[in-house]
């Protein structure tokens, strides 16, 4: 059987280390990756558990297609309760890291315990070990990788590690490889600081059986040419994904100053072709880079032209980057950004939740309601790289009063600051929004406010819903591989319709990081990418393991709602603002003031909104306060959880 | 007899570093996934962003054909490649230690050497590479694109002084 897979759980309190192979019985209810890691969550951490304490359990793993022939297999997760809310913990991030944890023998790890001094994972070859990590901690991101191989003298290790910012708890610090690939949603990162545990070095030789090599090497070929020929992939690989700003800005979908404006003005010098014009001049024409296995090779390769880190190597930015450096805080400067981007990096921070923190405290200073006696003397305002920079050492090294504050995330600090502060705050879950602005769009507001892991475009968001695909397209691409006959809708400020997409790009995304491919290689920005039906036959060639299209949604469904069923343990509520399916007033009551004339103007109806959540939850099988229905829980096999049976 | 016969050529700026050719070369040949297993390897300095792919050149006087001593290598002039004869292969590795691009590889599993067989004319890091860093072409080719980069640097600086002169005057 090709997927004879490990598990390994390690004790980092008592040193205990257990090796065990995963039942196929559970490949079969939740394939791998995030779905597997949603169950073990559930089934090891108790109800109302310190997510910065020994009882919290953080699972790293690939997914059940991880190192082999299923075309950008890269993806790590990290799941743990997340130190941000208390709610549900996961990210993802891609590089090199788990087909080398594969091919040292593991796709599932289970971190218990806290180390009594700084210790890191060494695994080679089936084998486990905990060492000293003492001369690592305070290292950077990179530092940290470059001296684990001078260490073992081995240029070819992987690992997976924290920066400085999860040393100091930064409440959504993040775990990183190689660069800049980086796990980092709500503080996985965190919660690796809060072990001891600076990091997870992987190196092997170990074969990965493929099922049918002739059949998996020519079907990935088939996969090749059907990703590398949507246009979308084409720009994504040569302007990375700083396009996906550029196009969302022009027509008024970018957070501007916190959420004053949804659209950057005067933008210039922060626009993808501006960006993409310095990796050719700092690196040359061919500046892109890959993950494992990847054709769209989105990652830019930069050197930073001027200012005090000119000359540094880094790589992206990413279009979160230019949402957290640029729009946000209202900073139209690429020096600024690609400075930011490389220190967020090095320090192993969460971009998009510290460049939205930081934007929100500076409407809070600009309102009066921080002042200098908070910033001990900073002017923290819009515009000002100073501020930006400035700040983002502070929180990485809780540097300060409001450096500390921040640190703790949006609500805890709003607590702190007190005042009217939470009002101004752009969450959802405790978690900062993306920088794309969702009031014109419905279908968008709905997956940032149903989101397992709080407010975030990774999880449900019918993107395409941006590109005014005719019915008949839309109606192809959603009711396969379950049937749909509802109503659909090709304009992107309906209310109808979208409740289902966001329901059905739930599973698929879900069922995506099961696999541990990449969402760009799926229906998330093109509609003719590969989902389920190819899935099916992908998962057979590469594992042997025969499942339908249909069968693969199945387990996605109940994936996300093992999922539901860890936040509504630990508190979840519909309408509730902190911990529930619900937006900041601000999306209801401040229309957009800006973009395309059908975006300015905007506010969500919250009584359409109120009607999307229940049809969702509906289709999800959820009773009016969005929980489970018995017969829900007994038809996706999950009317025993907990079941302990791995 | 047919002049040369086609080779690997690589351009390693154009790599992306993705390794999708170690990926389906140990497929192709193993039947399993193993980095370790394939016969071309791409050596990385990540600090710096810099990817190059690394595989056997199939030398015309290999130093691996020259210092096996039971004769095990020999050239196969039909696709242009040197090949290893397992059944005659005693397991010394002096193949691996003479070979300067570190091009011949020891399985540790197998106990066996390893090297580019150029899939016996179809290789399949070749068919992989949508960058296409790494081609497969006609021998007198290879320097064709070096020749070409070289004279427009040539062009361009004769233009610049025909302007530069035209100026003076």
């Amino acid at each position: 059987m090709a997927l004879n897979r490990k598990i390994a759980y390690i004790d980092l309190s008592t040193g205990k280390i257990e090796i065990r192979s995963i039942p196929i019985e559970l490949r079969k209810k939740f394939l791998g990756g995030r779905g597997l890691d949603a169950y073990l969550l559930y089934n090891h951490t108790k109800k109302g558990c310190d997510p910065l304490g020994p009882d919290n359990t953080l699972m790293v793993s690939g997914g059940i297609l991880t190192a082999t022939l299923a075309s950008a297999t890269s993806r790590c997760h990290a799941m743990a309760k997340s130190p941000l809310a208390g709610m549900l913990g996961s990210a993802n991030g891609g590089g090199f890291f788990t087909p080398e944890l594969a091919w040292a023998g593991f796709h599932h790890l289970v971190i218990k315990g806290k180390a009594d001094k700084p210790v890191y994972l060494w695994i080679h070859n089936g084998k486990i070990e905990i060492r000293d990590a003492r001369n690592l901690w305070g290292k950077t991101v990179p530092e940290t990788q470059w001296a684990i191989r001078d260490e073992l003298g081995d240029d070819d290790i992987k690992s997976l590690v924290i920066g400085p910012a999860g040393e100091n708890l930064v409440r959504y610090a993040n775990v990183m490889t190689g660069i800049k690939n980086s796990g980092g949603r709500t503080g996985m990162g965190a919660v690796m600081g809060s072990k001891n545990l600076k990091a997870i070095a992987a190196r092997g030789t170990m074969d990965i059986k493929i099922a049918h090599p002739r059949e998996a090497l020519e079907y990935n070929k088939r996969f090749i040419d059907q990703i590398t020929s949507a246009k979308v992939n084409q720009t994504q690989g040569t302007l990375g994904t700083p396009f996906i700003w550029g196009a969302t800005n022009s027509w008024g979908g970018v957070r501007t100053r916190n959420f004053q404006y949804n659209q950057m003005l005067y933008c210039d010098e922060v626009e993808p072709e501006s960006i993409d014009d310095n990796c050719t001049e700092t690196i040359g024409p061919y500046h892109m880079a890959a993950c494992f296995g990847c054709q769209v090779h989105c990652r830019a390769k930069y050197r930073i032209p001027s200012g005090p880190y000119a000359g540094r190597y880094d790589e992206g930015p990413e279009y979160t980057s230019q949402g957290a450096f640029c729009s946000e805080p209202d900073i139209p400067s690429l020096e600024t950004l690609l400075a930011a981007n490389h220190l967020v990096d090095q320090w192993g921070v969460d971009n998009l939740e510290i460049g939205s923190l930081i934007s929100w405290a500076m409407e809070l200073y600009e309102l009066g309601i921080l002042t200098d006696k908070e910033t001990d003397g900073l002017e923290l305002r819009f515009g000002s790289s100073e501020a930006l920079l400035e700040m983002i050492e502070r929180i990485c090294f809780r540097k300060g009063w409001l450096g500390d504050t921040l640190a703790e995330g949006g609500i805890i600090a709003s607590e702190r600051i007190g005042k009217d502060s939470f009002d101004y705050l752009i969450q959802v879950k405790g978690m900062s929004n993306l920088h794309s602005d969702e009031r014109a769009t419905p279908a968008l507001a709905l997956n940032i406010a149903t989101s397992s892991r709080g407010s975030d475009h990774l999880r449900s968001r019918p993107a395409i819903d941006l590109y005014h695909l005719p019915e008949e397209v839309l109606r192809r691409i959603y009711s396969s591989p379950v049937p749909y006959d509802g109503p659909l809708s090709s304009e992107h400020t309906e209310y109808i319709g979208k409740p289902w997409q966001v329901f059905w790009q739930e599973n698929c995304y879900m069922a995506v990081d099961c696999l541990g491919i990449c969402k760009y290689h799926t229906t998330f920005l093109g509609a003719t990418l590969p989902n389920f039906e190819d899935w099916s036959r992908v998962l057979y060639y590469n594992t042997g393991l025969e499942l339908t299209a249909r069968e693969i949604w199945d387990i996605a469904e109940r994936c996300n709602m093992m999922e539901r069923l860890f936040n509504l343990r630990e508190g979840l509520k519909r309408e509730d603002l902190y911990r529930g399916d619900m937006l900041n007033h601000r999306y209801f009551d401040e229309p957009t003031r800006r973009g395309a004339p059908d975006v300015v103007g905007r506010v969500i109806d919250r009584e359409k909104f109120d009607k999307m959540i229940d049809e969702f939850y509906e289709y999800k099988g959820l009773d009016k306060d969005g929980n489970p229905k018995p017969e829900t829980l007994k038809r996706l096999g999950l009317d025993k959880e907990p079941s302990h049976l791995l | 007899m047919e002049p040369m016969g086609k080779v690997l050529a690589i351009t390693p700026e154009k790599c992306t570093g993705c390794r999708l050719c170690e990926l389906v070369c140990s497929v192709f040949h193993d039947g399993v996934s193993n980095a370790a297993r394939s016969r071309i390897k791409i050596m990385k300095w990540e600090s710096e962003g810099l990817y190059i792919p690394m595989s056997c050149q199939q030398c015309q006087d290999a130093p691996c054909m020259i210092v096996c001593p039971v004769k095990a290598i020999t050239r196969d002039e039909k696709l242009s490649r040197v090949m290893v004869n397992h059944d005659i292969c005693i397991g010394c590795r002096s193949c691996v230690a003479v070979c300067p691009f570190g091009a011949m590889n020891f399985n540790v599993v197998d106990r066996k050497n390893f090297k580019c067989d150029l899939c016996d004319g179809d290789p399949q890091c070749v068919r992989f590479c949508e960058v296409k860093a790494v081609e497969y072409v006609d021998a007198d080719r290879v320097s064709t694109a070096k020749k070409k980069a070289a004279a427009e640097k040539i062009t361009a600086a004769r233009k610049e002084a025909a302007a530069l002169e035209s100026e003076l005057h």
